[in-house]
C-alpha cells in the first residue's frame, strides 16, 4: 500500500476548517500519475480528471468537478481511531532494545559501569548534566571544532559500526538510534578524539 | 402476570413513539409528586372499567419492575398503561441518556425522582476523530447544578463525550456525599485538578475510571489525595494519564482496599512496582500494566511469574506500553482465565502473538494492533475457539508510514474459520477483498458488530478491481442479526441498496468516502427500520437524499453529515418540517446555497439547545 496516497475530497477539504498537514501542499502531477499507476486504482467518483487510466464503469457519473484541491494532504480524522490511541501510534519495532534505549556507561578509573535510559533525555545538555550526576565529574564546553574544552574528560560512544564517536556531533534523534554504549574517556585519550581527521 | 387490558387503560400514543429508544418523554409529564400513589388498587381515571385494571397495588407493581434492569425492558414497560409508567418511573435508579441534549435535566428530574446512577453521552461521535470543532457543548455542569438539589444521593455517573470542568469535578465532588463511581470516557475541558477535588473529597467512593481523554495531565498528585483511612476503592483506572504517581501513595492505597477488583496503572509504573502491587492484591479481576521493558534477572522472572500466578480470579489483562518480549512468559500463568486481553498498545510482532496466545484458551475478546500481521492472526484462530470479539488498530500512522506490513483478507479469513463465535470485529487493514468478506460471513454469520475500515479511501477489491459492494451485500445477507455496521472501501450505490433491502436490525451505519448518488443514502433511510444512529462523512449525498425520508428521523437518536453535499436551504426546509428535530449547522456561510459543512440533526424534547457556540447555526 501506498504511503503517499492522493485523496480527492474537493467537498470537503475545502470547506472543512481543520486541516492536517500544511496549507496548501501540493504534489506534482507526475507524482499523482505515478501513484495511481502503482495502485492500480480505480478513478475516483468525483475525480475523473487524476487517473485517467481506467474508465469506471458502473458508476452512476455525477460530473461535478470542484477545483482539484491539494492532494496529499492527511484527511482529518482518517483513519477514525480516537486521537488518545493515535498519539500512540509507534513505528514497528522488532526489538526494542536493539533500538538503543538502554546503554551501558563505562568511566575510565571507576569500578563498575552504570546504565541509563536514553530516552528519559530530550536532548545533548540533559544527556551531559546527567552524567556529570552520576559520576561526579564535570564535562567540558562543546565545540564542534575542538570537541569538550576545559576538563579532561570526554564523553564518547560507541556506534552500530563499532566506531567511538565523541557524543555531541550529530542530531539527538540519529545519535539515540545508533549508539550502543557510552563512554567516559579521561586523560589524553580524551584530548585525541577533539582534533579532527 | 395479569396484563390490564391495553385499550382501556391504554395512554394513547402514536406508533412512531413506539420504536423510540429509551426514555419517552411524550408521556404526559406529572407534576412532582413525592406522595406515593393511593395502594387502592382501582385507578385514579375517571374510566368505567376498573375492573380491568391491575390488582396489584403500586408497591407491589414497583417491586416487581425494579427487578428489572434491561432499559428497553423498562421502556416497553412504561408505555403499557398510565400505571406501569408511574411504576417504572418511580422504581428506576439508573438512567441512560444517549444525547444530553434529547432532553433537559428538569424534564428528566421531574419523570424520575429515584435516580442513583446517570449514564450521559455528549458529542457525536465522530468528535473522537476531531470533525467536531472545540467548544461545540455537551457540558456537564447544567446537569450536575440540577442534580444536586433533585439526586441529593446520586451514587454513580458515566460520561462519554461531554465536556467536564475541573469546577465540575469539584462541585460534584461536594455536592453528592453518597457518590460513588466516576467513570469519564473521551471526555474533556479538565486537568488533573479536577480528579484531585474527587479524590480529597468523595469519602465512599469505589470507583475511578479514567479513559482516553483529553485532559490537562498537569502530575500525578491526585493520588496521593485519597484519604489515609480511605479504603472502598474497588476500580481503579488511569491508565492513561500520563504523569507520575506517588508509587508509595499508591501502594498504600492499593493495600488498605481489601475490595479492589480492578486496576490499570498507566506506563510509568515499573514491572518492579508492578510486582509489589501484585502481592498487594493477588484478587485483581482486572489488570493494565505499565511497561514492561527493563532488564529481568532470572529471580525477578520468576517471583514475577509466581505473583501472576497467584492471581487466580484475573479475567481482563491491558496495558503492555512498551513490552518486550522477555516479559510475556511471566504472564502465562494469568493467561489460563483470561477472557479480555488488550494487547492495542503492545507493538507485538506474530510469534510474541502466537506464543502467548497458545496460553489463552478461554479467551473471548481480542484486541490487538496490526504489528501482529496475519501470520498473528493464524494463531488467533488456531488458539482461541471461544473468541466472540476481535478488534486490529493501525499499529503506525498510514499517513506517516509506509504501512509494509498490517493485516490484510488473509488475516481476517485465517480468524473466521477458527472462531465460530465471532460476532463482534473491528478490522483496520489495507487490502480487503469481496470473495474474503463472502466466505468470512459464511463462516461467522451471527455478527452483531462488522465494522471494517480498509485504511486507503476509496479503495476498490485489491484482487479484482471491482467496488466493495458485494462484500457488505454478503454482510448484510448473511448476517441477519446485524446491529452495527461501517464500511469503507470503494463503494456504489449498490452496496447502499444492499443495505437498506437486507439490513432489518441494524442500529448504527457509519459511511465514509462512500456512495455514488443522493440514491444510496435514500436507500438506507427507506430500508432500515430500526436505524438509530448514521453518520457520513465525505460522501456525494445532497438534499434530496437528507429529505428524502426526513420524517425518519424522530425515530433516531441522530443523523450526522459532513463534507457532503447537503446545502442550507435543504436544512432549513428539514427545521421547519420538523420542529421536534434540532437541526444544527457548522458552516462557513449561512446563505440558502452554501453548502453545510457539517450537520447534526436529533430529536429533542428539550428545544433548541441554548449553550450552542457561535459557529453552530441552529436552524
Amino acid at each position: 500500500m501506498e504511503s503517499k496516497v492522493a485523496y480527492q475530497n474537493e467537498l470537503n477539504l475545502k470547506a472543512t476548517e481543520l486541516r492536517l498537514g500544511l496549507p496548501g501542499t501540493d504534489i506534482e502531477s507526475e507524482e499523482q500519475a505515478l501513484s495511481c499507476a502503482r495502485n492500480n486504482k480505480r478513478p475516483l467518483p468525483d475525480n475523473t480528471k487524476e487517473c485517467g487510466l481506467k474508465g469506471s464503469s458502473d458508476d452512476a457519473q455525477h460530473s461535478d468537478h470542484e477545483a482539484a484541491p491539494p492532494a496529499k494532504a492527511q484527511i482529518v480524522g482518517w483513519p477514525p481511531i480516537r486521537s488518545y490511541r493515535k498519539n500512540n501510534l509507534q513505528p514497528k519495532k522488532t526489538e526494542a532494545e536493539a533500538s538503543g534505549i538502554y546503554v551501558k556507561v563505562s568511566m575510565d578509573g571507576a569500578p563498575y559501569l552504570r546504565k541509563i535510559d536514553l530516552r528519559v533525555y530530550k536532548g545533548y545538555p540533559e544527556l551531559l548534566k546527567a552524567l556529570e550526576n552520576m559520576f561526579k565529574f564535570t564535562i567540558g564546553e562543546y565545540s564542534e571544532r575542538e570537541g569538550y574544552k576545559g576538563s579532561e574528560f570526554a564523553p564518547t560512544y560507541e556506534d552500530k559500526d563499532g566506531d567511538w564517536m565523541l557524543v555531541g556531533d550529530v542530531p539527538w534523534d540519529m545519535f539515540m538510534s545508533s549508539c550502543k554504549r557510552l563512554r567516559i574517556m579521561k586523560g589524553s585519550e580524551a584530548r585525541g578524539l577533539g582534533c579532527g581527521v | 402476570m395479569y396484563f390490564p387490558s391495553k385499550k382501556k387503560n391504554a395512554v394513547y400514543v402514536s406508533p412512531i413513539k413506539q420504536d423510540i429508544h429509551p426514555i419517552d418523554f411524550s408521556l404526559p409529564t406529572e407534576p412532582m409528586n413525592h406522595k406515593r400513589k393511593n395502594p387502592d388498587p382501582s385507578p385514579d381515571s375517571d374510566e368505567p372499567t376498573t375492573q380491568l385494571s391491575s390488582p396489584f397495588p403500586d408497591e407491589v407493581l414497583e417491586r416487581v419492575l425494579s427487578l428489572l434492569n434491561s432499559r428497553k425492558d423498562r421502556n416497553s414497560v412504561s408505555l403499557v398503561c398510565k400505571d406501569w409508567y408511574d411504576a417504572e418511573r418511580w422504581s428506576r435508579t439508573h438512567v441512560f441518556i444517549g444525547n444530553c441534549y434529547s432532553v433537559s435535566p428538569e424534564i428528566l428530574t421531574r419523570r424520575f425522582p429515584n435516580i442513583r446512577s446517570v449514564t450521559l453521552k455528549g458529542k457525536p461521535r465522530f468528535s473522537d476523530f476531531d470533525l467536531v470543532p472545540p467548544k461545540w457543548g455537551a457540558y456537564v455542569h447544567s446537569w450536575l447544578l440540577v442534580f444536586a438539589t433533585k439526586y441529593h444521593f446520586l451514587e454513580e455517573l458515566r460520561l462519554k463525550r461531554m465536556t467536564v470542568s475541573d469546577e465540575s469535578l469539584k462541585f460534584l465532588a461536594l455536592s453528592f456525599p453518597n457518590f460513588k463511581a466516576l467513570s469519564l470516557l473521551s471526555c474533556d475541558g479538565f486537568s488533573t485538578d479536577g480528579l484531585a477535588s474527587i479524590t480529597t473529597h468523595c469519602k465512599n467512593l469505589t470507583e475511578l475510571d479514567i479513559q482516553e481523554n483529553d485532559i490537562d495531565d498537569k502530575s500525578g498528585k491526585w493520588l496521593s489525595c485519597f484519604p489515609e483511612n480511605f479504603m472502598s476503592l474497588e476500580v481503579l483506572n488511569f491508565a492513561n494519564l500520563n504523569s507520575d504517581v506517588n508509587f508509595k501513595a499508591l501502594e498504600r492505597l492499593v493495600s488498605r482496599c481489601k475490595s479492589l477488583k480492578v486496576l490499570k496503572v498507566n506506563e510509568n509504573i515499573t514491572f518492579k512496582q508492578l510486582h509489589r502491587l501484585l502481592v498487594l492484591a493477588p484478587d485483581l479481576r482486572e489488570l493494565g500494566t505499565g511497561s514492561l521493558l527493563q532488564d529481568l534477572t532470572p529471580r525477578q522472572h520468576s517471583e514475577l511469574k509466581s505473583a501472576f500466578n497467584n492471581c487466580k480470579n484475573l479475567n481482563i489483562l491491558s496495558g503492555f506500553y512498551e513490552v518486550t518480549s522477555i516479559f510475556l512468559p511471566v504472564l502465562y500463568p494469568a493467561c489460563t482465565n483470561l477472557t479480555f486481553l488488550n494487547l492495542s498498545y503492545a507493538a507485538l510482532r506474530s510469534d510474541e502473538l502466537s506464543n502467548l496466545l497458545i496460553h489463552c484458551p478461554l479467551l473471548q475478546r481480542l484486541w490487538v494492533l496490526d504489528s501482529v500481521e496475519d501470520e498473528g492472526l493464524e494463531a488467533v484462530g488456531s488458539n482461541c475457539p471461544l473468541l466472540e470479539e476481535l478488534r486490529v488498530f493501525p499499529a503506525s500512522d498510514p499517513f506517516e508510514d509506509e504501512i509494509l506490513h498490517g493485516v490484510t483478507e488473509t488475516g481476517f479469513l485465517a480468524v473466521s474459520y477458527g472462531c465460530k463465535k465471532l460476532h463482534y470485529v473491528l478490522y483496520f487493514c489495507r487490502q480487503m477483498t469481496n470473495a474474503a468478506v463472502a466466505t468470512i460471513v459464511q463462516n461467522c454469520p451471527d455478527f452483531t458488530h462488522f465494522r471494517l475500515c480498509i485504511m486507503n479511501p476509496r479503495q476498490p477489491d485489491y484482487q479484482t478491481d471491482e467496488p466493495m459492494d458485494e462484500a457488505f451485500g454478503a454482510v448484510v445477507k448473511t448476517c441477519t442479526k446485524l446491529r452495527r455496521l461501517a464500511v469503507s472501501g470503494l463503494l456504489t450505490d449498490l452496496a447502499f441498496e444492499y443495505i437498506g433491502k437486507y439490513a432489518k436490525n441494524l442500529e448504527t451505519l457509519s459511511v465514509a468516502f462512500a456512495g455514488s448518488s443522493d440514491r444510496g443514502m435514500e436507500c438506507v433511510l427507506k430500508g432500515c427500520p430500526k436505524l438509530r444512529k448514521l453518520e457520513i462523512r465525505d460522501c456525494p449525498f445532497g438534499n434530496a437524499a437528507l429529505l428524502s425520508s426526513f420524517r425518519k428521523y424522530e425515530s433516531m437518536r441522530s443523523l450526522w453529515m459532513s463534507g457532503c453535499k447537503v446545502t442550507m436551504d435543504g436544512c432549513r426546509f428539514l427545521a421547519q418540517e420538523m420542529p421536534r428535530l434540532n437541526v444544527e449547522v457548522i458552516s462557513e456561510c449561512g446563505n440558502d446555497g452554501c453548502q453545510a459543512d457539517k450537520l447534526y440533526v436529533y430529536r429533542s424534547v428539550a428545544g433548541p439547545r441554548k449553550d450552542a457556540p457561535p459557529f453552530v447555526l441552529t436552524l
